[in-house]
């Protein structure tokens, strides 16, 4: 087992470098994921364009500017498409070459996303940034302890995001074709995760929900430490809640694959 | 070492006609029926040795190789590989196996071999030394150097085959799963992969174990033969034993150096081919002395060749033979 963890670390580097070119060799249809992650930016404009009549849920149109522009660089930087991968590797039977590597597919699927991560930066981040500092800086903490908490909030968001897809994608072992639950997940994630608008301004018994679902944990938590002005005490409550959402995702995507790979079929050749 | 001990793999399949009522009522209705790809199989093959599996299509030779290689779990019995289960995919055994399918690639399809090589070094744990000296090996051997640096989408499949196979023998496993590694290969390329696959078996006493449509390869690798036919085995052990005990005629042919008439020619023998001047007579063990005799000091042949029948007809009668045997049942 500690062979195992070992030898995977070792590998990552390398697994990181050929990710890398991966992302770089599928440059076009890279580009086009990333751009259909951008509904935060037309969620912006229709919010600042409600709070030109006034503040609205307690939000100004710098409130929702901050607001949404941490969406998006929350999303750019946690979004992936593993559920998909693990669908097509698993319908196709690509999968099999997979299986007879040492290494756990979960990390082999985690380092080609973690490798395509600073590309996705590169694109979305500047302008992200420019417009932030434009006009929604002043609704931006500045208070040192919640910008360094945002750090493991945002890995804890990644991770938890990659579990459960992860876990979503597993599923195909089950039902082969799974990519209309990926769509129901992302209808879900979209309500209660804080993605198309503040949870806060979302009626009370969404709100409710919200907080007993993950959703939020991926995405309204990290907008909340960079937005939001947090005693020591909620940010230490906020990354335990993550840190509680990790450790479930993670045993839900273990259990699901477990039980999955038993009735893989290796289909094809 | 692989062991297999009443191996078993079943399959749910679900069965639907064709048309638009039929796909309707599937919507509400299915039926499944369970396949036995695999039912009840055991054998033993000890390392260093090549053997080759054999039967028709869907007899279950791929998922056994699946089994051993621990992508599929067995439905049921037991099977064991270098000491370990397959199926539990423990990383010292996935250290020591490869699989190699014709019809499917690790090879990143957008990236050049080598970084499919680099991963595979990484992942493998394959100290860098020992990468160097391998790769430098299977470069020479398999012709690779122009062929590694280009994308792998740009490859024909013959030379994805050949960079396949130095993927798969990167870590210098001990045991070898080939399933139809020379699917869709010119011949030329086939005898060189044939080659390869020998001289590896000889110089790392690697276990082979070989499915092939190409009956040519099997005869040329595989001392030992496991006839596999709707799940279950049908012959192990020898090949030349099991060509012996289905058909011990000889197959010989000579070409003639003038007319002689098909009656002349069918005393000596059954006349397979009879083609201007080239004949191909089936003859019994105990009378080829004196067909051999006749053909060439009576009829004076240009040139004569006694071979055993091909593995094909073998093959062929004995699977007709139990399809019949099954539908008459």
């Amino acid at each position: 087992m500690r062979r195992g963890a070992a030898r995977t670390l070792r590998a990552m580097p390398t697994l990181l470098r050929v990710g890398v070119a991966e992302t770089v060799a599928y440059r076009a249809e890279f580009l086009v994921w990333i751009l259909t992650t951008t509904q935060p930016l037309i969620m912006l404009g229709l919010w600042t364009f409600v709070a030109g009549f006034g503040t609205f849920g307690g939000y100004s149109a710098n409130d929702f500017t901050a607001y949404f522009l941490a969406d998006l660089i929350v999303r750019q930087l946690t979004g992936n498409w593993v559920a998909w991968q693990l669908m097509e590797d698993i319908r196709l039977g690509t999968m099999s070459m997979r299986l007879l590597r040492p290494i756990h597919p979960f990390f082999a699927y985690a380092s080609s996303h973690v490798a395509a991560i600073p590309f996705r930066a590169v694109v979305m981040l500047p302008i992200a940034f420019i417009l932030l500092v434009s006009s929604g800086a002043s609704s931006l903490t500045t208070d040192p302890a919640q910008i360094i908490a945002f750090v493991p909030s945002l890995l804890l968001a990644w991770l938890i995001t990659f579990c459960v897809m992860f876990a979503l994608g597993s599923l195909a072992f089950f039902i082969t074709q799974t990519s209309a639950l990926a769509d129901v997940y992302f209808g879900l994630f979209q309500i209660f995760s804080g993605y198309i608008m503040p949870l806060e301004i979302m009626p009370r018994p969404i709100q409710v929900i919200a907080s007993w679902l993950p959703f939020k944990y991926t995405l309204a938590v990290p907008i909340q430490l960079l937005t939001k002005s947090l005693s020591p005490h909620d940010i230490a409550v906020l990354l335990a809640q993550q840190a509680a959402w990790t450790a479930i995702m993670l045993a839900v995507a273990m259990s699901v694959w477990r039980l999955g790979i038993k009735r893989y079929e290796a289909v094809g050749n | 070492m692989i062991r297999a001990r009443e191996l078993t793999k079943h399959f749910r399949v679900h069965r639907r006609p064709p048309g638009f009522v039929a796909a309707v009522r599937s919507l509400f209705h299915r039926s499944y029926e369970v396949v036995k790809a695999v039912d009840g199989v055991s054998f033993t093959i000890e390392r260093g040795e090549r053997v080759g599996f054999l039967g028709p299509n869907g007899a279950g030779k791929t998922t056994t190789l699946k089994v051993l290689s621990g992508l599929l779990h067995p439905t049921s019995g037991e099977v064991e590989v270098e000491g370990h289960v397959p199926f539990r995919r423990e990383a010292a055994l996935l250290a020591q196996i490869t699989l190699v399918m014709g019809q499917k690639s690790q090879l990143i399809w957008d990236l050049p071999p080598a970084e499919t090589y680099a991963m595979n070094r990484a992942i493998f744990d394959v100290p860098r030394a020992e990468f160097d000296d391998t790769l430098a090996e299977l470069t020479e051997l398999l012709e690779l150097a122009p062929l590694i640096d280009k994308p792998t989408r740009q490859l024909s499949l013959g030379e994805r085959m050949k960079c396949e196979l130095a993927a798969a023998l990167l870590h210098r496993p001990t045991t070898l799963f080939l399933d139809e590694p020379t699917i869709g290969l010119d011949v030329a390329m086939q005898v060189a992969i044939r080659d390869f696959v020998r001289s590896y078996n000889q110089r790392r006493e690697a276990t082979v174990l070989l499915t092939s449509h190409y009956m040519d390869d099997v005869v040329a690798l595989c001392p030992r033969i496991i006839v596999i036919d709707n799940g279950k085995i049908i012959h192990d052990g020898d090949l030349r034993q099991l060509i012996k005990k289905r058909d011990p005629d000889k197959r010989v042919s000579f070409t003639l150096v003038g007319p002689v008439e098909s009656d002349a020619l069918a005393k000596l023998g059954t006349v397979l081919a009879h083609d201007g001047q080239r004949v191909t007579l089936r003859v019994g063990e105990r009378e080829l002395p004196g067909v051999v005799g006749h053909v060439l000091g009576v009829l004076h042949a240009a040139d004569l060749a006694i071979e055993d029948p091909p593995l094909e007809d073998v093959l062929r009668a004995m699977f007709g033979e139990r399809r019949e045997a099954r539908d008459s049942a």
